[in-house]
């Protein structure tokens, strides 16, 4: 991909580069606030206070972000497979299933802890199984991941909709989702444990979810980096041919890389449906399976570079929604629009600033010669 | 009889966006740029038109309006994927995030009514005209009164095709006159070769002589303008305004389409059809027993085009295959 491109020290290439297309992203969604009249600097002072200025405002942000860990990871793993994984919010809403039918055949039985590891599994499994078939499709049947995922998203919408109109609400009630999960698959709130450090988060329902997150996130670190499999999806995913010459079969990859990161698109749901609202609802998973495109490109496919990402688009849903409360026309939309933004930036765009920061580096290296043979190659 | 006429006469008022969108795509995809920008492109139309049309009253002032705010999308997703050889997966994404967020957020800030533009009055819309008024619509439409009056005079097919064919707006027809005149760009004219020559194999186009960047930038072009009919359509030809989301991922539909017609203006027309009619029958049918199947789950109806492309991609009725330089950036050797 980097053929066409001169080739820059490695902290520009990791640091200073990823940094421009976000600043960028972040400058073009100042001039869409300033063009409604409102003042982005303003904003940004109000967004920053509603995610950080208080307990509860730290609570949601936490909240939110635990989401996007999970879709982030999922869309990270399968890109470094070569895989575009769309289908984090069609992958979350089965996960959001497989969870919910663990709550409600165990909650009335056993304690919270016992549940949790087996919604855990449901939601890893339900997740998996969904992308399986997208994965199935591209691995024997040469049919391009991105549609059938994003086929599967629509599929999955109305699937759900059918089993929660007709089959999981209860007899006699209009409302599209389960009964109310009892206490035994109530997943804990963090609350007592941010007290011991002293910062009083209400209501905030960030759970025991955000260390899944975490975990999740060092285990794919480890996968990807540390283990015989994670060198042959990073291979597949650069050269699918020279994966074939090292005796990797892409077709292998391809179905496990998608398991994996159907797998952690599933456990996202986790955090609505056993942390959040104890119950499984219509439209669970409310865009989150996109930011997690947003948030795997901004931060480089890497676990660190996505936790951060994450809490930044933590950052954006809570504090929007202060900004929204602060500054009513400025509402939620706009954290739609910064997200498509950071994905046209860090995403399609990601080289539109390398040709002139080559040109400057050479400059300043002041060895001509090397940039001429680069600009050759 | 009337139920499967009043099936018949949405289903060409549903399908008329799928077309245009699926053709639109067509132009682009044939020429190796992947588009999946459709959804956002006919959303940001549909907005531009419905708030141009609530200000100016005029529906073809709106209708200009979609299509040049579908240009500029167009124009972006060319320069990301053609000038900057950025992902066109990526970039198509990006558009629909755009699309959705810019259309509620601007309207909300403008308009104040939830993201919804003003509800607009007759002469903001494209409507439908009845055979017994065209006299009335000038020169031309006193021709074709005399010309399609005596066809519908015909006993028993006469009133079918007046309640069918006849009494859409004028954009439903544009639709439909798009099939063959896309037929006809595409496999009839030097142009339409080398979008095809492009799509396969840009090497060969670029030693030719033929401009790649060009040719692409056309393609995309031609992509955005029919996708901002399509969206135009939506909000000022079939409602009376713009409501987020209106979309309602029927760009996505027209990419299954398109992929169900294997990037054919045809067999385009028939997925589209098809597709358009399962989501008549689909409203119409919503909640009643059918005889022998029973009562159909109205959601398992709305995913069924859906299902039949995924089952279509699964190699189970025939095999769909891109354009072979399809979602890969042209890079000249030097």
């Amino acid at each position: 991909m980097s053929a066409p491109f001169a080739k820059l020290p490695a902290w520009a290439d990791y640091g200073l580069i990823p940094l421009l297309n976000v600043t960028a992203a972040f400058l073009v969604s100042g001039l869409v606030v300033l063009s409604i009249g409102e003042n982005p600097i303003d904003a940004v002072r109000i967004l920053v206070w509603g995610a950080f200025g208080f307990g509860e405002g730290i609570g949601f942000t936490l909240f939110y972000a635990t989401n996007f860990i999970f879709t982030g990871l999922a869309v990270a793993v399968a890109f470094h497979a070569g895989l575009f994984n769309i289908g984090g919010e069609g992958q979350a809403y089965l996960g959001g299933l497989g969870a919910a039918l663990v709550a409600l055949a165990l909650d009335r039985y056993v304690p919270w802890w016992i549940t949790f590891p087996i919604a855990i599994a449901g939601a890893a499994l339900f997740g998996a199984l969904w992308a399986f078939i997208a994965a199935w499709l591209q691995a024997y049947r040469d049919s391009h991941v991105v549609i059938t995922t994003i086929l599967l998203n629509y599929i999955a919408a109305a699937l759900m909709g059918w089993l929660l109109v007709d089959h999981l609400s209860p007899v006699g009630s209009m409302a599209p989702e389960t009964r109310t999960f009892e206490a035994g698959a109530q997943f804990p709130k963090l609350g007592g444990l941010f007290e011991a450090i002293g910062l009083d988060i209400g209501g905030a329902p960030v759970n025991v979810t955000f260390f899944v997150a975490l975990v999740a996130a060092y285990a794919v670190y480890l996968l990807i980096w540390r283990t015989r499999l994670g060198y042959e999806i990073r291979t597949t995913g650069l050269n699918p041919v020279a994966g074939v010459y090292a005796g990797i079969a892409p077709a292998r990859i391809i179905i496990i890389a998608m398991l994996i990161s159907g797998a952690l698109a599933g456990m996202m749901a986790l955090n609505p449906v056993l942390g959040e609202q104890y119950r499984l609802q219509l439209e669970l998973v409310g865009g989150a399976g996109f930011v997690g495109i947003a948030v795997a490109l901004m931060g480089r496919s890497h676990p660190i570079g996505i936790i951060l990402a994450s809490l930044l688009f933590g950052m954006l849903y809570q504090g929007g929604a202060e900004l929204a409360f602060e500054m009513p026309d400025i509402t939620r939309d706009m954290i739609v629009v910064i997200q498509a933004l950071v994905i046209l930036f860090a995403g399609a765009l990601e080289h539109m600033f390398r040709p002139s920061l080559a040109r400057i580096f050479a400059a300043l290296s002041g060895s001509r010669k090397t940039a001429a043979a680069s600009e050759v190659s | 009889m009337d139920l499967l006429i009043q099936i018949l006469d949405s289903a060409i008022r549903l399908s008329t966006p799928l077309l245009l969108a699926c053709l639109a795509g067509l132009y682009s995809e044939r020429a190796g740029i992947f588009d999946i920008g459709l959804e956002g492109k006919m959303l940001a139309a549909a907005f531009a038109a419905a708030a141009t049309a609530a200000l100016t009253n005029d529906a073809w002032l709106g209708l200009l309006a979609g299509i040049v705010t579908s240009s500029a999308f167009a124009l972006l997703h060319g320069y990301a994927s053609i000038t900057q050889r950025g992902n066109q997966i990526v970039s198509g994404v990006a558009i629909n995030f755009l699309a959705a967020g810019l259309t509620v957020f601007l309207g909300q800030a403008w308009f104040r009514q939830g993201g919804r533009t003003p509800q607009l009055s007759a002469e903001g819309r494209f409507r439908g005209v009845e055979l017994d008024k065209y006299p009335e619509l000038g020169a031309i439409g006193q021709v074709l009164h005399s010309i399609l009056r005596p066809i519908a005079d015909i006993p028993v097919i006469g009133p079918i095709f007046e309640q069918i064919i006849l009494g859409h707006n004028i954009l439903v027809y544009l639709a439909f006159l798009a099939v063959p005149l896309t037929w006809w760009v595409v496999y009839r004219t030097r142009f339409g070769l080398r979008l095809r020559a492009v799509g396969e194999n840009p090497a060969a186009v670029d030693t030719a002589g033929i401009s790649v960047i060009w040719l692409r930038y056309r393609a995309v072009l031609i992509c955005g303008i029919m996708c901002g009919m399509a969206g135009s359509y939506l909000s000022i030809a079939q409602s009376v305004g713009f409501t987020k989301d209106m979309s309602a991922g029927r760009g996505f539909i027209a990419l299954a389409a398109l992929i169900f017609a294997k990037w054919r203006p045809w067999p385009a027309l028939g997925a589209c059809f098809l597709f358009g009619f399962l989501d008549a029958g689909a409203n119409i049918f919503q909640g009643r027993d059918l005889p022998v199947i029973g009562a159909v789950p109205v959601q398992f109806i709305q995913a069924l085009p859906y299902i039949l492309t995924v089952i279509l991609l699964a190699g189970f009725i025939g095999k769909a295959v891109p354009p072979k330089a399809g979602g890969v950036p042209y890079v000249k050797e030097r």
